[in-house]
Order: C-alpha cells, then sequence, then structure tokens
C-alpha cells in the first residue's frame, strides 16, 4: 500500500554541481518522469532532465502581434471609420500618429502574455503540491538542491530507484507521500 | 554566471558582493529584515512623518475636487503648472529603476541584483506619484476616465492625433508592465519567504503571493525566458515612454518647446533624476539595514558614473536649446533664450544650471563618488535641478506668449505645494512599507552571484 501512495522519491543535494550531474546521471539511465528543484536558476539543468520545449517566446510573440494589430486596427476604426473627425485637416487615417499606440499595445500585450504565459504554462498558481510534504523541501528555496524520480516513471520501482539515487551520493532521501 | 563573478572580483573594483557569504548567509540576511527585525522607534517616526504628509496631500486634494483648479496658482496663459512639472519630474525618477532592472540585465551588469527590487519599487511607486497630477488636473477628475477608448453614449473617441492620449497609452502601459515586472521577480524570493516565515499568516500571505513556486527547473528555465523577454520589452518601452513625455511638449508649437532634442534629453534627464533618487534612497537603507556587503562602494561609484553621464548628455541638451535658439533666426525662439536669462524667472534657470551642471561635475573625483555623504548631498542638488528644469520647460515657455497682451506670472499657491510636498510623502510611506514587507533585494539573483553559484564541470 506504501509503494501505491508515493508520489516519488526524492534525493538532497549540496551544491549546484551535484544536482546537475545527478539530473544527468538519472536521465541517462533512462528515468525521464523526474524534475530538479534549486534556490536559483541553474543554467542547462533543465535541458538535463529532458526539457526542451519552452514555449513562452512564442506565446509572447502571438500576444505582441495581437497587441500590435488591436492597436493600429482600434485607432484606424475609431477615426476613420466609426466616427471620422476632421483635426486640423488631417486625413482620417493619419497612420504615422497611429504609431505610438500600436508600438504601446504591442508591448503591453507581449508583457501580459509573457507573464500570464509563464504561469500558465508552469501550472502556477498551485499552491499545493506533493513535494511540500518533505519537511527538508523547505531548504529547496535557500541552499538546497532537490531531484525528484516521479512514481509514474516507467523505471519506477520503489526499491530499485531508491538504491539507484542512493548510488549518486546525495545528501539524504525521502519518499514523497501523494 | 562564472564570468558574471570573475568581474566581480577584478581587483582594480570593489566587489558586488563581499566575499565570505554563502546562499545561506545572503539568504538570511535579506530575509531577516522583513521577517525577523522588529520595526524600530526610526521606522515609526520616518513612516508617521511620511504618513502625515500622504494625509496633506490627500487634504489638499479634497479640496481642490471641492473647489476646483482655481486654487491653485495655474491661469491662461500658464494653464500646466506644477501638475505637469511634478508629473514630469516624478515619471522621470521611476525610469532608473526600469533602467537598472531591465537595460542593465540585457547587458548582461550583474552589479546591479542587488538594487534592481528596490529600484523597481521606486519606479512603482514614483509611477504612482505622477499618475495623480494629470487626473487632477484635468478640471473635472471624476471624467478623466473619458481619456480611455471606451464605447461611450456620446459616440465620440478620442483624438489620436494627440500626444496627450498617446502619453495615457504610455504612462499606463509603463504602469502595467513594471508591476508586472516587479511581480514576477518577486514570485521566488516570496517562496523563501513562505518557507522561513514562522507566523502562520505571514506564511499563508507569502504563500500566496509565491503562487505555490517551488524551484523546479522547468520552471526557472520558462521564468529566466519570461524575465528576459520582459527586460527586452521593457527596455524600448521605458525610452518611448519619456519620448511621448517630451511629444506632449515638443508637438505644440511653443517656443522653447517645438524642439527635436527633446525626446533624447528627456530620457538622458529622466535616468540623470532616477539615479539620484536611487542614491538617495540606497545610502540610508544600506547604512541602517547593515546591507553595506549587498550594496557595495562599486554600487555607489557605478551609478555616479551613470549621473556623471547623463548628466552630461542635459548639459548638451541645454546648450543645443540655446544653440538653436540664436542659430534658428526664429525672433520667438531668441526671445525664450533671452527670457530664460534675463526674465523675471532667469534666478531659477541660473540655479538649474548650477543644480544640473556645475555641481554634479565633482563627481569627476573619485573620492567624492566613494563617499555616501557627498553622493548624497550630490543627488539632492541633481533632484532638485531636475524638478527646476521642469519649471522652467514649463512655466518659462508658457508666461510669454506670442501676444504682449496674453503675458502672465505664476506664483504656486499653498494647495500646489501642498500636493507636491504630500506625494513625496506618499511615495517615502511606499518605500517605508515596502522595506518592511517585502524582500528589499532580490535573494535569488544574489544567490546567482556567489562562487558557488558556478556548475564546475
Amino acid at each position: 500500500m506504501k509503494a501505491e501512495r508515493m508520489y516519488g522519491i526524492m534525493a538532497e543535494f549540496d551544491s549546484a554541481t551535484a544536482l546537475v550531474e545527478a539530473a544527468r546521471k538519472t536521465h541517462q539511465a533512462g528515468y525521464n518522469k523526474i524534475d530538479a528543484y534549486s534556490p536559483f536558476p541553474i543554467e542547462g539543468l533543465a535541458e538535463e532532465i529532458g526539457f526542451h520545449r519552452d514555449e513562452v517566446p512564442l506565446v509572447v510573440l502571438i500576444g505582441g502581434l495581437v497587441g500590435g494589430l488591436t492597436g493600429y486596427l482600434m485607432q484606424y476604426w475609431m477615426s476613420a471609420v466609426d466616427y471620422p473627425l476632421n483635426i486640423g485637416g488631417k486625413p482620417y487615417h493619419s497612420w504615422p500618429a497611429f504609431i505610438v499606440i500600436t508600438f504601446e499595445m504591442t508591448i503591453l500585450f507581449a508583457g501580459i502574455s509573457a507573464v500570464f504565459g509563464m504561469l500558465a504554462l508552469n501550472g502556477l498558481p498551485m499552491p499545493y503540491h506533493p513535494v511540500f510534504n518533505v519537511p527538508r523541501f523547505s531548504s529547496a528555496s535557500k541552499d538546497r538542491f532537490f531531484l525528484i524520480v516521479f512514481s509514474s516513471d516507467p523505471k519506477y520501482d520503489a526499491a530499485g530507484t531508491r538504491s539507484f539515487l542512493q548510488g549518486l551520493e546525495p545528501r539524504s532521501i525521502s519518499e514523497v507521500p501523494s | 554566471m562564472d564570468e558574471h563573478y570573475k568581474t566581480t572580483i577584478d581587483a582594480e573594483q570593489a566587489p558586488v558582493i563581499e566575499p565570505g557569504h554563502t546562499f545561506g548567509t545572503v539568504t538570511e540576511k535579506i530575509s531577516a529584515i522583513v521577517l525577523t527585525r522588529p520595526a524600530s522607534n526610526g521606522w515609526f517616526v520616518g513612516f508617521g512623518v511620511a504618513f502625515l504628509l500622504t494625509m496633506m496631500m490627500l487634504y489638499a486634494i479634497g479640496y481642490l475636487f471641492l473647489k476646483g483648479v482655481g486654487i491653485w496658482g495655474v491661469t491662461i496663459p500658464i494653464g500646466w503648472g506644477f501638475a505637469i512639472v511634478n508629473f514630469v519630474w516624478w515619471i522621470g525618477i521611476g525610469h532608473a529603476g526600469t533602467l537598472i532592472s531591465a537595460i542593465l540585465l540585457l547587458l548582461r551588469q550583474s552589479w546591479r541584483n542587488s538594487i534592481n527590487r528596490f529600484a523597481e519599487a521606486m519606479t512603482l511607486f514614483a509611477v504612482a506619484c505622477a499618475g495623480i497630477f494629470p487626473g487632477i488636473h484635468v478640471g473635472r477628475p471624476w471624467l478623466a476616465y473619458w481619456l480611455f477608448p471606451y464605447p461611450s453614449s456620446m459616440g465620440v473617441w478620442p483624438q489620436f492625433r494627440s500626444p496627450l492620449i498617446w502619453d495615457v497609452f504610455a504612462v499606463s502601459t509603463y504602469a502595467t508592465i513594471s508591476a508586472m515586472f516587479w511581480f514576477i521577480g518577486l514570485i521566488p524570493d516570496m517562496a523563501t519567504l513562505r518557507d522561513r516565515a514562522t507566523h502562520p499568516a505571514a506564511r499563508i500571505i507569502y504563500g500566496m503571493l509565491s503562487m505555490g513556486w517551488r524551484g523546479s527547473a522547468r520552471h526557472w528555465h520558462r521564468y529566466e525566458t519570461a524575465y528576459l523577454l520582459m527586460a527586452g520589452l521593457a527596455t524600448p518601452l521605458v525610452l518611448s515612454v519619456h519620448t511621448v513625455v517630451s511629444f506632449d511638449f515638443a508637438v505644440g508649437i511653443v517656443p522653447g518647446w517645438h524642439t527635436t532634442i527633446f525626446p533624447p534629453y528627456f530620457v538622458a534627464g529622466a535616468i540623470y533624476s532616477g539615479f539620484a533618487m536611487v542614491l538617495m534612497l540606497a545610502i540610508p537603507i544600506r547604512k541602517i539595514y547593515g546591507l553595506e556587503d549587498f550594496i557595495t562602494e562599486r554600487h555607489l561609484q557605478n551609478s555616479a558614473k551613470v549621473m556623471l553621464a547623463t548628466g552630461l548628455i542635459v548639459a548638451y541638451g541645454y546648450g543645443i536649446e540655446a544653440f538653436m535658439g540664436w542659430y534658428s533666426g526664429d525672433r520667438y525662439d531668441a526671445f525664450t533664450l533671452w527670457n530664460r536669462l534675463h526674465g523675471p524667472y532667469a534666478t531659477l534657470y541660473y540655479l538649474l544650471l548650477i543644480c544640473n551642471i556645475f555641481i554634479p561635475q565633482v563627481l569627476w573625483i573619485r573620492k567624492l563618488r566613494t563617499s555616501p555623504v557627498a553622493l548624497f548631498l550630490v543627488s539632492g542638488v541633481i533632484l532638485v535641478g531636475m524638478w527646476l528644469e521642469r519649471f522652467v520647460i514649463v512655466v518659462i515657455s508658457l508666461h510669454r506668449d506670442f501676444l504682449t497682451s496674453s503675458w502672465g506670472m505664476y506664483y504656486p499657491t499653498r494647495w500646489d505645494w501642498m500636493t507636491y510636498i504630500g506625494t513625496i510623502g506618499m511615495f517615502l510611506a511606499a518605500m517605508f512599507l515596502f522595506l518592511r514587507l517585502l524582500p528589499a533585494i532580490s535573494i535569488f539573483e544574489m544567490r546567482t552571484l556567489l562562487p558557488e553559484a558556478e556548475v564546475k564541470e
């Protein structure tokens, strides 16, 4: 019963170097459903655990395009279609005057897409997560580095995975209840 | 990361972080200000004074709503007065925060990691102060929402060929992007505070604000992408904001305003005054909270150099303005120059030159660049000078109209002063609260500066 209810097994490391190395070995050993936790971003760590598709730039690009189009078309429609007003003899469709707001709307929409896109792709906000059940995990936001193998991994088996992680010489090993 | 650190241990320069710190000590030292350090009497006095000044501002604005803009010194021909002077001053101050957080990030200036958080907070509070002024200056402030394009029962839309509506979009975009940039920067630190806090309420509040951040490598990857893209977006944005503010003047045909030098010279002036405000805040904060290890001599020096450089650009702007007054051959432009030098407000113009051009040249002296007291005083002088610059631009240009029959004078009333000083109080009150409630230095970005953050292969 115990094994079924586990969310995964978590190993704790002392340094960023140890975590990157452990992540690489674990991934090379054939574990695919793994994750690594660190108190600051570590370059290349995401690649080591097999994460290659970052969609944030695409979301931001789409946001920016939508923003720019919205900004320009809004001004065009309001000034030249819906309520044309003669202002100092300028053309209704005075495109140079519309550039500033088009630019600002591009930035605004792209920025909103970056923040909300990043949060959504990360599945945040998520106030509860099984890893928080491990008391030692509170130092993941301070000075410790963690690697987890999820129990959903096809190669996962409670005893075997545990001894594999033990071989990586972690500081401690914890079982993560789901 | 590694090359960043190498630059920080350059023997010539003071380090970005004093040696001997670890992930643990950096975390503890910064989070302790929020979590464990009791509020001192000095904090209560400072916050109390700032709070009273905020109340004074609300009183002045309340009276304004009751009586109308007639209580101010604005009259025709000077319809802009303090409200616009203060608006431009505050929004300019905000620009340094974005410069530090976004532009210096893109330029890989890792020393910015210790000052970006409170500089961004400064931006937000300065923009909040700035935003008050146009809102209460419109005459019927309860109709200020007419500035936005919304489907009204009148069927009309804003006039998009006017720089004033561009400004509405620029400033509101700037406020939104600055707030979001600041917030996502705070998320990992909120997780740190959540895990360190002992009070259950603090854990719940910081826990909510951290959005359940757990430091997953996938999350960090997307986070860094988003953060970098936000920096890339904020960079042209911040340059555009003061450019658009300068369009409010430059697109008009008033002599003294109608010039193409305005956008770059406004942006430089904004960064100039913003860095002065950063130093005026950083110098007491590092002293009082014992953060000299994190905000080192290096930061003071670099900020002083930025002020020196932008100050010279501003001086060049003044020079070109004067030159064009003569070279254009336009009699109104020439008169504007003459009027600045000999008119009724000439004292203010000379004071402006002293504050913005002459006194800051002392920053060439290395000894003064590294002296907190000297920097604090010079920064104060620059802030006064930059305020005078906006006064000169707004008031001197307007008070002598094309026809002598429409000449006038502008004298601020006590309500003008109360509102202006009140916004300084509001700004400081917000800063006082920020220092006690949120980590004033970005903890996770400080960790990346430590030698142990380096991954050794």
